[in-house]
């Protein structure tokens, strides 16, 4: 295969602009005429850039949006507002022919490998579907080779192109899924929790794949995770996503060496270090109670309920992420400052 | 760095001089219609009073089947304990009669499961389940259950446990879920708690806390602990030994801070190398190759040789048998010394 990029691109240019966007899940009450009665904010007005070749991570606990924030950027999901440019073009209210012409650029991986492949369809039906809805991506005749090879990249015997999903195991799958992605030689793929159904020793290689073919293919890539070694060890840079806002977003260093934002210092605290030593050294920080309901957010800043500096001005002021005193990378509290030692 | 500048794990207590619980030559496989998958070959551990044992391994290793076995919750068909003996304050329990083993269930050996959600009824309140064991076993009146059940609520530490004993599973978190159903599993005052997975679905803030927990339960109430997992990070934490299973054995046991010093095993010493680590910046992950056995076809000779980066041909012919490498540290690998040289490097 030949790498896509053309000479006009340039690495490091931003090739997906997102500006506020918000999704709000309706809550309805009866049976006939339903009312709405509320909304479950899922996302509340998330803006990132997505610079070419890169990798932003994107961390939060379950609930904070970073699914959906997923499904919208592939349009799997229409969002409240906001908007989307990719490469320039309105991504939100393209339709038709161009839309189909975007969505080939933008493709995913999904986390589960075991529900996300068809169990009727062999593998070469499931890498090769893209090329049946996109058909000027493959020459005629010349499909099944292009599977083939899509298989070889990502690492599977070009050979098993007759099997079925259920004849892999949970790792191979995931590169059946990987390679269905890659298809259409997209310049940006989104990947929620790609690793995370995945045995260590699974997930290690899994993991090498997506870096290599990263740099082969001069792909960008969202990388959706809750783990946070994970995401430290294949992001340039990270979002951490709270109740359906970006509490804090930098490099990768900015955000496990240098983060400002209390939420992002009780999360990497709590992370398990695999290293029995290092138990009594680490000083954590142990947040008390859940995540509020993204129904009934609080009121100023969504982390307040659960921070230990929150003030009177954190329930009346909602902080924004912008870059802070204490660090120049941008986060969203009003009383932002480094801890001693983060990890 | 070096593994013999070890300190030594505090060594309990042990009743009538031997161990409290002790699992010995354990086989146990499971008939199915395409074949006997042997899922259990020969796993031996021992638990001491006041200890935690970590049980690590992936999916498929046996970790949590050699749990079931002791617990005695087993499916059979399909599954057929073969051979082996599981001693309990020095009582063998796959000899005894299912009464005896109830007797032991509960009262002495606990169990909590990953999965809180479909581990509680979904049609009975919480108060009610926690209860139930009290009722039933110690005979309790449903007043004194009640009341022992709020006691027990405040103890995992679920905010206004009295006014939340008619809530459903449902309408609990995930981390309360857990709470709720450790409180089960500590009704009748257990010696020896098994936790199977208790975090894996939790999110990371509440994983801490749950594990915190676990922790002061099991140093307050005096229980020794099994804890069974995947998470090399979790295990790091708050285990004092560590066993490692691959294909149905034990490939690797040792006293924590030895073993993440130094590996002695190649399949622990690559499951360590294959983690990204937040404390560590990125480099290239080195993996482990291939896929875990089928344990319908386990390799001969050392079941990891396919994937052993050390396989030489005594590996596919000869089963290694454990290697004691002082410090009361094991391996089942016929380079064991060397691989542990080369981790300690």
């Amino acid at each position: 295969m030949t790498a896509p990029a053309s000479p006009a691109k340039v690495r490091g240019e931003t090739i997906l602009a997102v500006d506020n966007l918000v999704k709000h899940f309706p809550i309805t009450q009866g049976v006939l005429f339903q009312r709405q009665v509320g909304a479950v904010r899922a996302v509340d007005g998330v803006s990132f850039e997505l610079r070419r070749g890169e990798t932003l991570g994107v961390v939060g606990e379950s609930g904070c949006g970073k699914s959906t924030l997923a499904r919208l950027l592939m349009r799997l999901e229409t969002p409240t507002s906001g908007r989307a440019t990719l490469e320039g073009n309105d991504l939100f209210r393209s339709s038709g022919a161009e839309l189909r012409r975007l969505r080939r650029n933008m493709q995913m991986v999904m986390q589960d490998p075991y529900t996300s492949l068809n169990p009727r369809m062999t593998v070469g039906a499931i890498i090769g579907e893209p090329f049946d809805i996109h058909p000027d991506a493959a020459p005629k005749g010349s499909k099944r080779k292009r599977v083939q090879e899509l298989l070889d990249v990502v690492g599977l015997n070009p050979e098993h192109i007759n099997r079925y999903p259920h004849q892999f195991s949970g790792g191979q799958r995931q590169r059946i899924g990987i390679a269905r992605a890659l298809a259409l030689r997209p310049e940006i793929i989104v990947c929620d929790e790609p690793v995370s159904a995945l045995d260590v020793s699974i997930q290690a290689q899994v993991i090498n794949l997506l870096e290599q073919l990263q740099d082969e293919f001069g792909l960008s890539y969202i990388f959706i995770a809750h783990d946070l070694s994970v995401v430290r060890h294949i992001a340039d840079r990270v979002a951490v996503m709270y109740l359906g806002k970006i509490v804090e977003i930098g490099t990768e260093d900015e955000i496990y060496e240098r983060a400002t934002h209390p939420y992002t210092q009780a999360l990497l605290s709590a992370v398990p270090v695999p290293d029995p030593d290092a138990r009594d050294d680490r000083t954590m920080i142990r947040l008390t109670g859940d995540v509020p309901s993204p129904a009934d957010p609080p009121s100023g800043c969504r982390f307040r309920t659960r921070c230990w500096k929150a003030q009177e001005v954190c329930a009346r002021e909602e902080p924004h992420p912008v870059p802070r005193a204490a660090d120049p990378h941008p986060s969203a509290c009003h009383f932002a400052e480094l801890r001693p030692t983060t990890t | 760095m070096s593994h013999s500048a070890v300190k030594p794990t505090p060594a309990s207590p042990t009743p009538e001089g031997g161990h409290l619980l002790e699992v010995r030559d354990l086989h146990v496989e499971f008939r199915t219609g395409e074949g006997v998958a042997r899922v259990i070959n020969g796993v031996s551990y021992h638990l001491d009073a006041g200890e935690t044992l970590a049980v690590l391994g992936e999916s498929g290793s046996g970790k949590s089947v050699t749990a079931q076995a002791i617990m005695g919750i087993l499916d059979t068909p399909p599954a057929n304990v073969r051979s082996g003996q599981i001693l309990y304050r020095g009582r063998d329990l796959l000899g005894q009669s299912e009464e005896q083993r109830r007797q032991v269930r509960g009262k002495e050996i606990a169990m909590i499961f990953q999965d809180a959600l479909s581990a509680l009824n979904p049609v009975f309140p919480v108060g009610w389940q926690i209860g139930e064991t009290l009722r039933h076993r110690e005979g309790m009146s449903r007043g004194d259950a009640r009341a022992r059940t709020v006691e027990l609520m405040d103890l995992v530490r679920i905010p206004a446990a009295a006014s939340r004993l008619g809530d459903y599973p449902h309408q609990f978190s995930g981390g309360m879920r857990q709470r709720v159903m450790i409180a089960m599993a500590l009704a009748l005052n257990p010696k020896v708690l098994i936790a199977d997975e208790p975090t894996t679905a939790l999110d990371v803030t509440v994983q801490a806390q749950i594990m915190d927990l676990l922790a002061d339960l099991r140093r307050d109430l005096d229980m020794a602990m099994i804890l069974i997992t995947h998470d090399l990070g979790v295990v790091a934490g708050v285990a004092d030994r560590i066993a490692v299973m691959y294909a149905g054995r034990i490939v690797e046991h040792a006293d924590v801070h030895s073993l993440y010093r130094a590996p002695a095993h190649p399949y622990t010493k690559g499951l360590l190398e294959s983690i990204p680590r937040l404390d560590v910046r990125g480099q290239a992950l080195s993996t482990i190759r291939g896929l875990p056995p089928n344990l319908m076809r386990i390799p001969s000779g050392c079941p990891f040789h396919p994937r052993c980066p050390y396989v030489q041909q005594v590996c596919v012919d000869v089963v290694p048998h454990d290697l004691v490498l002082g410090d009361g540290r094991t391996s089942a690998c016929h380079f064991a010394q060397e691989v542990c040289d080369d981790s300690a490097r």
